[in-house]
């Protein structure tokens, strides 16, 4: 299927990470998703930007983490990663501060998910076939 | 675009951060606890009203107003019932602010 | 149009599971199509034929089981119903447990997918 006909299936990330199962499950959604012929691509706004904050350990929790899957999104083929630009300035969080979601396979140079702002996201939401919130 | 928004506005700020995503032209329907930011008068009209004013078109399910003897909405919220939200569906694609 | 809607809630916890139920009654009644009803996250709970709520409230879990024997394909996640003790022995008649890729199909082949949460 051609890059055209695929249709566009974007998922949003707007609930924190831990305090419930949503992003965690949501992820398994797009592992699964990235291996259907879709157009994928992500988008964290609100508290969703906390998933992506580097450096999470779950350890004392007992709950399995997710960044280690987070840091492989690219290998799964979802490259498509946006974090809103507002969403992030209201949380004194910068790009410093995201983890790495893969490598770039020519140069290795570490892809970081893109910061971006609401209009843009707005754009892109209205050129989607279905969104999936989680 | 179509949003749903099922939070109430005092509670959770997934209204206004709907509004930040919402362009000219979109619609938004409020449904569950959502419905309390259609009321006129309290501290949180302002969101919807402000929305109105973009040229956004609101929305408030019927069946939600009546459960929680909700009957004072902002000017300009239209009342709608599942037929009505089954043709917004229809008619656009949609984002559940969760 | 051929229309997909997804619940994450469980049964009388949130009004998801209505709202969902109240929409695809209302879309079948405009003539629509429904491709598909997903349950995911704790709305896996909500076809589980061991529920036994009150006479007079609504029952949750034979309403889908109704609409499942019109022929609408109603599927519980697998993995998030394992997760939660939720398997094909538990489950009300003409809903099936599957994977996420029933999910993606309906994602890709419905024109909408409405999805009803927390």
């Amino acid at each position: 299927m051609s890059e055209e006909s695929k249709k566009k299936i974007m998922f949003t990330v707007r609930k924190p990470p831990h305090g419930s199962i949503y992003v965690y499950e949501g992820l398994e959604v797009k592992l699964i998703m990235a291996a259907y012929d879709a157009d994928i691509s992500v988008v964290f706004m609100d508290d969703g930007v906390y998933a992506l904050k580097a450096g999470q350990d779950t350890k004392e929790l007992g709950i399995k983490g997710f960044e280690a899957t987070y840091g492989v999104l690219v290998d799964y083929e979802i490259q498509k990663v946006f974090v809103d630009r507002q969403s992030m300035e209201a949380r004194g969080l910068t790009e410093e501060d995201l983890l790495v979601i893969g490598e770039d396979e020519d140069t290795e140079e570490p892809i970081r998910p893109k910061m971006v702002d609401a209009s843009e996201i707005a754009s892109m939401m209205a050129e989607q076939h279905n969104i999936l919130s989680f | 675009m179509l949003h749903t928004v099922n939070k109430s506005p005092f509670q959770n700020t997934a209204l206004e951060s709907c509004l930040r995503f919402t362009q000219s032209g979109d619609c938004i329907l409020l449904l569950e606890d959502g419905v309390y930011g259609a009321v006129s008068g309290t501290a949180q009209s302002a969101l919807v009203e402000g929305a109105l004013a973009k040229k956004v078109k609101v929305y408030a399910l019927g069946a939600d107003m009546k459960a929680r003897a909700l009957k004072e909405t902002i000017k300009g919220v239209e009342i709608t019932d599942y037929a009505g939200f089954v043709d917004l569906v229809a008619a656009n694609r949609v984002h559940s602010w969760l | 149009m051929k229309l997909a809607v997804c619940i994450y809630e469980g049964p009388y916890n949130h009004e998801a599971s209505d709202s969902a139920y109240n929409f695809i009654k209302a879309a079948i009644a405009k003539g629509h199509e429904i491709r598909g009803i997903f349950f995911y996250h704790d709305g896996v709970y909500n076809v589980t034929r061991l529920m036994e709520p009150p006479q007079d409230d609504r029952h949750i879990a034979n309403r889908w089981s109704e609409l499942g024997a019109t022929g609408i394909d109603i599927v519980v996640c697998i993995a998030a119903a394992k997760r939660r003790g939720i398997v094909d022995e538990v489950l009300v008649p003409n809903v099936r447990i599957s994977g996420l890729g029933q999910l993606t199909m309906m994602a890709i082949e419905a024109d909408r997918m409405v999805i009803f949460g927390d």
